[in-house]
């Protein structure tokens, strides 16, 4: 095991951070954080998450970029917005998480075998070709994408109870007009150059 | 110009079959034949924001925008997708320089978008627009004796509408006691299911079904009402796990909220997609008669 520090001295923080998460989640209000920890005792997964979300704010606050980037956290948030709604400062956590996981897959440092991000990348990719999501195909190029062929066995018991409900499409949908959606992902990637 | 124009979204064609299949005949015995929008896409859900958001709300864009040739109005019944173009349509008209970005990118493919588009839901209309008073007129079958815990999971009231309460919302109760069935007072009402990660993640989703199932338990529910495709999925399927690893029968019917409106509009049982259950129905049809016609 290599020995690491577990304090961060000043110096070796990242202060741009905070102003970058602010303007990429369109949250002033971060710094109004008085760090009351009512979003981290409405979050339903807090329980699974390294560093609860009253811990993200202030890690963002103070700079560390590395560790929160890093974090399961924000892969971990459902995305239900409890902590969202009843935050005093309104604070837009939901949308900060929103913000962070992205800002992980740019940096590619999210945690790579973790199913979460690889199921929404599997998505995304999906959606961005046909115009439609195949929830069949997206489980199993999930289990590819994280290596794991033996994934899909686990879920057999909903897979029989799906088919039998006829509730399982091995359809891929597709929608008409792709080429339209194609040409406007590539317009407003221009764009937003 | 239509009033409304109806967008399914992928969940209610593929795993969420029965809801479509209850929804349009009940808005049908209303008086209401919802057309669906021409080549809508993918609102993205909550995977695409996690990713991209500049190509995330485009996409949305894309159906705000064809509705708007056509309607006032778009009735999502999934609360995902419900969450998402309301998100998206605000950030559209916002006037942010990237939202502007992005409209101009809309134009460019025939896709203009004024932002005259309203996104509503189905529960949202029903007890607002349409009204519980008419709703109670076109009952023909009270579902008397049925004790239903209104689950209404976590998109349908935040963050981007003030339709009802975010913690404790209460459209669906009334819906309930319009159509004569008595509302349990359901504690867990908008806690999360887990929503995308509760089918990959089983732990999570065990945990927190678990917790779901066994508060209409103890308040005495018999059935589970929802208006999200996902939560219904997951609130279905964890049962059989809930039950192997806490030893307690937690097991209970998961229907949508139209599925049981149907009925007491007095649609047979056998146009509303109750075949589509993984959980047994039987007892709730003891409770309630087997859902024939008009009684």
């Amino acid at each position: 095991m290599e020995i690491q520090s577990k304090v961060k001295f000043e110096e070796e923080l990242d202060k741009d951070f905070l102003n970058e998460i602010k303007e990429l989640s369109f949250s002033e209000e971060i710094s109004r954080c008085i760090q009351c920890g009512t979003c981290s005792s409405s979050c339903p997964l807090v329980t699974y998450m390294d560093y609860p979300p009253r811990k993200i704010i202030a890690m963002i606050k103070h700079g560390f970029k590395d560790e929160v980037l890093k974090s399961f956290t924000p892969w971990l948030c459902a995305s239900c917005y409890s902590c969202q709604v009843r935050c005093p400062s309104n604070i837009k956590i939901t949308d900060i998480m929103y913000t962070l996981k992205r800002e992980a897959i740019k940096k590619n440092i999210y945690p790579s075998k973790f199913p979460i991000p690889a199921l929404a990348q599997e998505m995304h990719k999906l959606i961005a070709k046909n115009g439609r999501n195949s929830e069949l195909w997206v489980v199993l190029n999930m289990y590819l994408r994280l290596k794991n062929p033996f994934g899909p066995l686990k879920m057999t018991s909903t897979g029989i109870n799906l088919m039998k409900t006829g509730r399982l499409s091995l359809k891929k949908e597709k929608i008409k007009n792709r080429k339209q959606l194609r040409s406007l992902l590539k317009a407003v990637t221009e764009e937003a150059k | 110009m239509k009033e409304y124009i109806y967008y399914p979204g992928c969940s209610l064609k593929a795993g969420s079959k029965h809801y479509e299949e209850s929804l349009l005949p009940v808005f049908k015995e209303l008086g209401m034949e919802l057309e669906e929008l021409e080549d809508w896409n993918c609102c993205g859900a909550t995977a695409y924001f996690s990713v991209e958001d500049t190509m995330a709300a485009a996409i949305c864009g894309r159906n705000l925008s064809l509705a708007e040739k056509i309607a006032k109005n778009i009735i999502a019944p999934c609360a995902g997708c419900y969450l998402t173009m309301k998100k998206s349509n605000q950030f559209l008209t916002s006037g942010h320089e990237k939202a502007e970005k992005i409209l101009e990118g809309l134009k460019k493919v025939n896709c203009e978008y004024k932002g005259t588009v309203k996104v509503i839901h189905p529960l949202e209309f029903l007890t607002k627009e349409f009204g519980l008073d008419k709703i109670k007129e076109n009952v023909k079958r009270k579902l008397t004796g049925l004790k239903v815990a209104s689950y209404y999971g976590c998109q349908l009231v935040r963050p981007y509408t003030d339709f009802d309460d975010a913690d404790y919302p209460v459209a669906m109760d009334n819906l309930i006691r319009a159509i004569g069935a008595e509302p349990v007072d359901y504690s867990a009402k908008t806690r999360c299911c887990g929503g995308s990660l509760a089918g990959t993640l089983e732990d999570i989703g065990v945990n927190l079904n678990y917790v779901l199932l066994k508060e209409a338990k103890r308040k005495g529910a018999d059935v589970i009402v929802t208006i999200c495709p996902l939560c219904q999925f997951n609130l279905e399927i964890t049962q059989d796990k809930i039950v192997k690893k806490y030893k307690e029968d937690v097991k209970m019917p998961i229907l949508y909220f139209t599925q049981l409106m149907g009925l007491a509009l007095g649609i047979s049982k056998d146009d509303l997609g109750f075949s589509r259950s993984i959980i047994p129905l039987k007892a709730m049809w003891e409770k309630i008669g087997n859902g024939g016609a008009n009684e």
